[in-house]
């Protein structure tokens, strides 16, 4: 007698089918994904889409308004004080901020994992020091830091974004810290280790892709994070230095005239605003398709 | 691990000084002969071995004292005494705004998960995100000091100076804050103890206040803590955008003048600040939850 | 019989759309008289948690009652206001949980906890509620009142806090009272105590009491009228002696016949093979570091542990909880470093080995783990799971997959398994597909620890008989870990028996269950419910009528 087969199991789409599936139909994902898109877009294409030199000044065509006050579409949004474009300094600095936030976020995105999924794999003193690691990085105010050393190491885009990137990684050791340790606990960790399969498969293949959506959401938190923080840094005149066509530098330049011409930090403010906007409101989708359940 | 932490901290303020090479050399500015860079050597001691400079200026620190600022030419600590004040003000005041705003939105929010003011509640934390505070601040004079002149666009002279300062300084935790509200309240809302208290017959509304709140507010009160240490910090921006004398301020000064005594006490001291603030805010989730008792 | 307490009339409860069946519960009548037992039995997604929810008007947002009413003490419960909701919670009708780990706030001592319901529906002055609820804490047998009273919830042990809620809910001499599983979280001695709590209830207090569970044994304990639910319909209801001793649906008949029998006929020889394993003296301790005000101590976790197993023999390991029972497994394996002693497979010492050396050693013992959601790796393919641990071992990938594709159909599940994810499976195929991945590399041994604990009775079994066929087929020696003697019955030859980190007895299973020698085992023995039923002859019934 052959005991009857099992009934097969009932048709539910694989997990990456149902992600593709709740990303389609998250309005918020679509939407980010879209100014997301064109920004790199544009940040990639520069050179054909501004119209002038970034850097190139004209004595005469000096504190032109944007079309919508009343200017000419020969600079659509108008000049600044040193007669340069102010469409094309716009565009070469998305080129700035994407690279900040990219690199700088990549950098602390391997510190804080390593040290986030060590100290949750292994326990005991390793995780121990990471706790006083994050302790001590969290009690170090980020701004006072980032611009004292960027003052005296001088206000490069490589040195900005070495030393964001060396003091961003918390959030991710934090999280992949108690997303490793709840990983940890599962009991097919143990049944890998039953399987005779070494620690560095059970990270890679085990633990790494179940926090790796926390990784991605974390690095867009980041990355928004270090994208303000350079902003921030180059509005107090210690981040990156003129003539670079930064967001953040295009705003503390436009502070001066900010009683009669708010245009000029009103367009730069806006585009930064929508640059970090798409980026929180990607990680927010992305966490949502994801993980459903940790919606909250 | 507190005391490690802030130990820890001090040798890496002690330490930013020589991140650039000499600091004698940086005091001295670029133009300086050598006969003045050696002189400014021994005035701050810089010839002497490391160890010995830390443990000299850590010896001094804990006594208050964190020596002359080059710049201002006035001992480092009279300085910050004299600016604390209106950055701890603002501080308080800001970390009151993000708390008074972020946790009844978030319990609101809660209440009714997917509904319009959830929706809205979380609209407006993404937004809030996203605006860079530097920039909200020049948006906000614009606004209400130049165009409304309700308010002064910089100065401390009377309450009115702190109003912009703190929306600006408020509103960036706000977001955080009510996302943990929320994502709290959610949890204890579902959980199994508020459905014994539902089947006890206790009132929603006691349920809501005495039995959930309390719990989802504990890692509220943590996240506060680091977010107070963090306004700190930030006082540097809010403090430059609206000309107030603050330690940020001094900070921003210090570090744009290469005042390195200055430059170096200040971080050590929003440090502290930081670890004591979490040191409080452990005490207080001890009191509000039992089960953190030793 | 004093009359209706509660009637249940033609209710109907909606699911969301999408689901796989459009209601939870439908068209369901139940009555509940004074002096009571009501059993609602059924396995998981029957509905039956659902229906008490519903009356106490405490079912999620997600969950809307289309029709039907539920009368209680002459008013329609789904008509009343959330008010009238309140004020009937805790003071006419209350309602016992199944998880007394979280059923109590954490914040709150338990005393003022217990005071809160005196406080939601009286206006007792504080010194008589106080008075009330130490009574109360008495009455429900806990021991030291006066100390309970200031104790917060995480000071205490499962079994008190599900009397600490049993308290709260006889504060105010409800007319009914509502249990959901209310002694599945619980070990088999205090669940004992509460069922006897609940009979003793029905007798003073002359209260009507619907008690859900999975369990028939807990139905034969206290039950006086059995309604049986299955996907969210009554099958079949009637007097716990029809029910339990003359089933008619099948359903019900199925359920009973999955209940397992405490004793086997089909004695099996053992003593005369060879052993495979030999467990010497194992122990664990635990070391707690000094903490303030409090010296360095260390806890024996397991006491020295000697057993061997031989070939094709399944020794069964059963425990309360804390009784070292998971300790021994994990120590057994390595998956937590024992303090002494040693276990020998093949002449090798798996205790003493290096940790590089453990690879290749673990080979021959493979574990099925207890969560059958936990086990699984739910973003890998549950082929690439399969030969994870044959590739371990070096045999070539293409080689492992034809193995795969053996044992999933020796699991009884189809080969297309192989490229799903484990979201894909229920509980019950889960647990196959943990059976085939220890298969994988074809141990001597095989750890089911709890392998069955976590699925219905009826999917129980399956797994049970499955379990037994690969371990004559392949001539597997087995070790099985329960916390339930029930299970243990069915499918060992020996069993040892755990308390308190150490073994007490060990023994054939009939000779331990007709002649215990120890008096925990004794205690054990006695504590298992629906003694007094003996199960039906389903066969000399006549035909099921569905």
């Amino acid at each position: 007698m052959t005991p009857p087969m099992v009934s097969p199991p009932a048709p539910v789409l694989s997990p990456r089918r149902q992600m593709l599936r709740r990303a389609l139909r998250h309005r918020g994902l679509i939407f980010s994904s879209i100014v997301l898109g064109l920004i790199v877009l544009i940040a990639v294409f520069a050179p054909l889409l501004a119209p002038y030199d970034p850097y190139k000044q004209s004595l005469i065509a000096r504190m032109k308004p944007p079309v919508y006050l009343g200017g000419t579409w020969k600079y659509p949004l108008g000049t600044d004080a040193l007669g340069r474009d102010m469409l094309s300094r716009l565009i070469y600095g998305a080129r700035v901020s994407l690279m900040i936030g990219l690199v700088s976020a990549g950098l602390s995105a391997v510190i804080g994992t390593v040290m986030g999924i060590s100290a949750g794999y292994f326990g005991g003193r390793v995780d121990r020091f990471v706790q006083y690691l994050i302790n001590v990085r969290l009690a170090m105010p980020v701004i006072l830091v980032a611009l004292a050393t960027v003052s005296l190491l001088g206000g490069s885009m490589f040195i900005i974004m070495i030393v964001m990137g060396l003091l961003l990684w918390d959030r991710f050791a934090v999280v992949l810290r108690s997303a490793t340790m709840q990983v940890r606990a599962m009991e097919y960790i143990e049944a890998a280790e039953m399987l005779g399969a070494r620690q560095s498969r059970i990270l890679w293949k085990e633990i790494l892709p179940n926090v790796s959506s926390h990784l991605i959401v974390i690095f867009t938190l980041e990355m928004a994070h270090a994208i303000i923080l350079e902003a921030g840094l180059s509005f107090l005149g210690l981040g990156v230095q003129p003539p670079t066509p930064s967001w953040g530098l295009m705003i503390s330049e436009g502070k001066e005239m900010l009683l009669f011409d708010s245009w000029l930090i009103m367009i730069p403010g806006i585009a930064l605003f929508l640059l970090v906007f798409s980026i929180n409101m990607f990680g927010d989708g992305i966490r949502d398709v994801t993980a459903p359940e940790g919606r909250n | 691990m507190a005391a490690l932490v802030a130990l820890t901290v001090s040798i890496i303020s002690f330490a930013l000084i020589y991140m650039a090479g000499d600091p004698a050399v940086a005091l001295a500015g670029e133009n300086a002969t050598p006969d003045v860079v050696a002189q400014i050597r021994a005035q701050y001691g810089y010839d002497r071995p490391l160890p010995v400079q830390y443990l000299d200026w850590l010896a001094h620190a804990l006594r208050g004292d964190f020596g002359t600022s080059p710049y201002f030419r006035l001992p480092v600590s009279e300085l910050i005494a004299d600016r604390l004040e209106v950055t701890m003000i603002l501080g308080v005041l800001g970390i009151s705004f993000a708390l008074l705003v972020g946790v009844p939105m978030g319990v609101l929010a809660a209440m009714r998960p997917n509904s319009l003011i959830d929706r809205a509640a979380l609209f407006i934390a993404v937004v809030g995100q996203a605006i860079p505070s530097f920039w909200f601040g020049l948006i906000l004079i614009v606004l209400f000091a130049v165009n409304l002149g309700w308010l002064p666009a910089s100065g401390a002279d009377s309450w009115k100076g702190f109003v912009l300062p703190t929306i600006v300084l408020g509103y960036y935790a706000t977001p955080a804050i009510m996302r943990l509200t929320r994502a709290g309240m959610i949890e204890v809302l579902g959980s199994d103890y508020i459905r014994t208290a539902r089947a006890k017959g206790v009132k929603p509304r006691k349920i809501l206040f005495k039995h959930a709140l309390r719990n989802a507010v504990i890692p509220v009160v943590s996240l506060a803590a680091v977010q107070m240490g963090f306004m700190l910090g930030g006082s540097i921006v809010t403090e430059s955008v609206f000309a107030l004398h603050g330690a940020g301020y001094l900070a921003w000064q210090s570090i744009s003048r290469n005042d390195l005594p200055t430059m170096q006490a200040l971080i050590l001291i929003f440090s502290l600040f930081y670890i004591f603030f979490t040191f409080l805010a452990d005490v207080l989730n001890a009191w509000l939850d039992p089960r953190l008792r030793k | 019989m004093t009359g209706t307490i509660l009637s249940i009339e033609g209710l109907t409860v909606d699911l969301p759309k999408g689901g796989d069946r459009s209601h939870a519960v439908e068209n369901l009548s139940v009555t509940v008289g004074a002096g009571e037992i009501v059993c609602i039995v059924g396995e998981s997604g029957s509905g039956k948690s659902i229906t008490s929810f519903a009356t106490m008007a405490l079912l999620p947002r997600a969950l809307n009652v289309s029709s039907g009413r539920i009368v209680f003490e002459g008013q329609d419960i789904l008509k009343l206001s959330e008010a009238d909701h309140a004020r009937l919670r805790g003071n006419r009708m209350a309602m016992i949980f199944q998880e007394p780990m979280t059923a109590l706030n954490p914040c709150y001592t338990v005393g003022d906890q217990i005071e809160e319901v005196f406080l939601s529906h009286t206006d007792m002055p504080k010194a008589e509620r106080k008075a009330r609820t130490l009574a109360l804490l008495t009455e429900v047998r806990m021991p030291d009142p006066p100390r309970i009273y200031a104790s917060y919830p995480h000071q205490l042990s499962g079994g008190q806090r599900q009397r600490i809620v049993i308290a709260m809910a006889l504060a105010l001499d409800p007319s009914l009272l509502i249990a959901d599983e209310p002694t599945t979280a619980l070990d088999v001695t205090t669940q004992a105590q509460i069922l006897s709590m609940f009979r003793e209830l029905r007798r003073t207090r002359g209260a009507g009491i619907m008690l859900v569970t999975h369990d028939f044994d807990v139905v034969a304990e206290v039950a006086d009228k059995v309604v049986v639910m299955q996907r969210g319909v009554v099958v079949e209801q009637g007097t716990a002696d029809e029910v339990l001793n003359r089933p008619k649906h099948p359903y019900t008949r199925q359920l009973i016949d999955a209940v397992p029998r405490r004793a086997r006929d089909d004695a099996r020889e053992t003593a005369s093979r060879p052993e495979v394993l030999r467990v010497e003296e194992l122990t664990k301790t635990y070391r707690i570091p000094a903490s303030f005000g409090r010296a360095a101590r260390e806890v024996a976790a397991l006491r020295p542990a000697s057993f061997s197993l031989r070939e094709g023999e399944t020794l069964g390991i059963v425990g309360e909880s804390g009784s070292g029972k998971s300790t021994l497994v994990r120590a057994l394996l390595r998956l937590i470093d024992p303090t002494s002693g040693r276990v020998m497979i093949d002449g090798k010492d798996i205790a003493a080995a290096p940790k590089s050396s453990l690879r290749t050693l673990r080979r021959d013992i493979q574990i099925v783990f207890q969560d059958p959601y936990g086990s699984l790796n739910p973003r890998r393919t549950i082929g690439d799971q399969l030969v994870e641990g044959p590739v371990n071992f070096g045999v070539p990938r293409a080689q492992a997959m034809e193995r795969a594709r053996d044992l999933v159909r020796i699991v009884r599940l189809g080969e297309e398994v192989l490229q799903r994810y484990p979201n894909q499976f229920s509980g019950g195929q889960r647990q196959r597909l943990c059976i085939a991945r220890a298969l994988m590399v074809e141990p001597k041994i095989l750890v089911a620890d709890e392998a069955v604990s976590a699925l219905d009775v009826s999917v129980q079994k399956e797994v049970l008989r499955l379990l037994a066929e690969i371990r004559d087929r392949m001539g597997l020696s087995m070790l099985f870990i329960t916390h339930d003697l029930r299970v243990a019955a069915q499918i060992c030859d020996d069993v040892i028996v755990m308390s308190k980190g150490e073994i007490v007895e060990r023994g054939a299973i009939g000779r331990v269950f007709a002649d215990p020698q120890h008096p925990y085992t004794r205690e054990l023995l006695a504590a298992m419910p629906g003694q007094g039923w003996k199960v039906p002859d389903l066969s000399a019934l006549p035909p099921a009528v569905a």
